[in-house]
């Protein structure tokens, strides 16, 4: 087994808090040392604001879980530091086979998209991302940033008060207590913080397990991604086979929701599953296997006043698509420059509503689209069963049956459309790829790409306009970042940003979304946009 | 573009057709039948692309049934 998991990344020490007569205040407590707890916790480091992450465990999580990270993920990743460590080690991949029944049905190539930084998506285990979030955190320590991650504390009370959170915390040493102006609960499906406040799930849609397992292989399997729909080593279910870097494959055997976890876990029923999958011939060695239960549901709200939810201990989806890890991210990009304008006194804290409103919406369509393909993969009556049928049949034979076919739609980022924050679209003619709520798609500019140039504040975009170097607004200080489409040799600038138009100006969120656009500078639109944008211009 | 449902007469010799569909159902299983009917349906749908036109089509063909308003309050 590899040492990645043995290794405590944060052991346990003991920290002055546990010495104090009275709780000690923090402004940020981050609870959990996921993917997501470890982004959140970065991110308000490096916008200067302190912050502690509590965790119950010190080490990575054991095996591959999350292993599919899109593109948008890795563009946050970048901005918090471990975005091309994510691209070096990950495995790029844009083939993948379909099979149904004991035949291929087809093969297809994604072909993505050019001009982005990074590439669609890459496999990559968690671990290793909790590693790299893990390095970047002690980066930013030696560098002097107020960033602390406390080993084996286990959150035991939560008592949420008007003005703060109170936690008492088990240690090896014992309890101790502390406070927390705002407290992010990032602790998984289980969530420990949601239990202990009484709340519950909305919208249970349905529950499914299945066996996960990681193999080493010595046969040299294409990079590809290939999904069997009722294969005959796993009847009426589904089956998928991934690589991941290290020569490590993963394997979903999905096994229905009445069935006996520990007896399926045992290695005389896993082995010959895998024989009958890999080949009888085909040698290979297990690393690790595990039982996923999983179950598509949502919280009804992910902000409860000071404490706030967000990734898994949120909302949960099956894992056709890559939605969790994925969606966590972009849940932590939302919410901590919302949270250091609150901290900063420059915003009301209604603004964190929209963090709610805005994430709510990106969950439920994740959730959609995640039933939406376990319908397909699970038929649920005899007609649904016979028309997925007839479009695996037809696929084998015509193109056109190809994008009905529904193992999984990669995740895409959110566009929040409808917001309270966007301001009205001005650009006519331009892409709906960047209209008011969308994240700003990536291209070439200069001899790099637009998305690092963005920083982690509010940017004005402009192309081919006039407009202030800078501008002031609210108690923010907005740069502009000024491109011209001449030297635009791959046209893709022109086509994300402009469309028919000769100009344009984007004000742009710190989460690279798009909050306004227009043809030319309007200091007043522009102004208004902005206020907009932080919630000065909304009251519910 | 949204072309409306052709709801009038649109076969130049529906008998013809009529017949051809039954044909292709000679012989098959209920099974095999549903299967056949499954894959036509999506060629068509997929034919016709304009989503509207279908959704038309479905609602047309929901509204035309005599034994499957299990609730209409009903007669004796």
């Amino acid at each position: 087994m590899n040492k990645i998991f043995e290794t405590p990344l944060y052991p346990y020490a003991r920290n002055r808090d546990q010495d104090a007569d009275h709780p000690p205040r923090h402004k940020v407590i981050v609870v959990g040392a996921g993917p997501v707890g470890l982004a959140a916790a970065i991110d308000l480091a490096q916008r200067g604001v302190p912050v502690v992450v509590l965790d119950d465990n010190d080490k990575v999580s054991f095996g591959s879980r999350a292993i599919c990270f899109a593109k948008r993920t890795m563009e946050i990743a970048d901005r918090l530091g471990v975005g091309q460590a994510m691209v070096d080690k990950g495995v790029q991949w844009n083939q993948g086979k379909v099979f149904f029944g004991d035949r291929k049905v087809y093969d297809f190539n994604l072909l993505a998209e050019a001009g982005h930084q990074f590439p669609a998506f890459v496999n990559l285990q968690q671990y290793y991302i909790e590693h790299y979030l893990v390095q970047r955190i002690r980066t930013l320590q030696a560098d002097g940033a107020s960033i602390e991650i406390r080993g084996r504390n286990r959150v035991t009370a939560v008592r949420p008060h008007d003005s703060h959170t109170a936690l008492t915390i088990d240690t090896p040493d014992g309890p101790y207590s502390l406070e927390a102006d705002w407290l992010i609960a990032c602790d998984g499906a289980g969530s420990a913080i949601r239990a202990m406040m009484g709340l519950d799930f909305i919208g249970r849609v349905f529950e499914d397990n299945f066996l996960i397992a990681d193999v080493t292989m010595e046969a040299d399997f294409p990079t590809e991604r290939w999904f069997w729909f009722d294969p005959p080593f796993n009847t009426g279910q589904s089956a998928l086979l991934h690589k991941q870097p290290d020569g490590v494959w993963r394997i979903d055997l999905q096994l229905g929701w009445d069935i006996d976890k520990t007896e399926e876990q045992k290695p005389e029923n896993v082995i010959p599953r895998l024989k009958a999958m890999l080949g009888e011939d085909t040698g290979f060695e297990l690393e690790w296997v595990s039982i996923y239960t999983f179950q598509c549901r949502r919280m009804a709200r992910f902000r409860h006043d000071r404490v706030i939810f967000a990734g898994d201990s949120a909302h949960q989806v099956s894992p056709f698509g890559a939605r969790g890890a994925n969606s966590g991210f972009q849940d932590a990009d939302n919410l901590i420059w919302k949270l250091q304008l609150v901290l900063e006194g420059l915003a009301e804290d209604s603004l964190l509503d929209s963090y709610d409103a805005e994430r709510v919406a990106a969950a439920e369509e994740n959730i959609l689209n995640s039933s939406r393909s376990t319908d397909f993969i699970t038929p649920k009556s005899d007609i649904s069963r016979i028309f997925r049928d007839a479009v695996l049949d037809l696929s084998e034979h015509h193109p056109f049956a190809r994008p009905l076919v529904n193992s999984g739609r990669l995740s895409l980022p959110t566009v929040y459309d409808g917001s309270v924050l966007n301001s009205g679209d001005r650009l006519p003619g331009a892409d709906a790829g960047t209209r008011p709520g969308a994240p700003c798609p990536d291209a070439p500019l200069g001899d790099g790409f637009l998305l690092p140039q963005l920083g982690h504040g509010f940017t004005l975009l402009t192309l081919n306009a006039d407009a202030p170097d800078v501008v002031e607004e609210a108690g923010l200080t907005i740069p502009r970042l000024a491109v011209t489409t001449d030297a635009d040799e791959t046209g893709a600038l022109a086509a994300r940003y402009l469309g028919t138009a000769g100009s344009a100006v984007y004000l742009i969120r710190p989460d690279q979304h798009v909050a306004a656009r227009m043809e030319t500078y309007d200091d007043g639109a522009i102004r208004a946009a902005l206020r907009r944008a932080i919630g000065q211009e909304y009251r519910p | 573009m949204t072309s409306p449902l052709i709801l009038t007469p649109n076969l130049d010799r529906p008998d013809d057709v009529y017949a051809e569909l039954l044909a292709a159902h000679d012989g098959l299983t209920k099974a095999q039948s549903d299967a056949l009917n499954a894959r036509l349906i999506l060629i068509l749908a997929n034919h016709i692309g304009d989503q509207a036109t279908f959704i038309q089509a479905l609602t047309k063909a929901k509204g035309a049934g005599s034994n499957d308003r299990p609730h209409d309050g009903g007669h004796d």
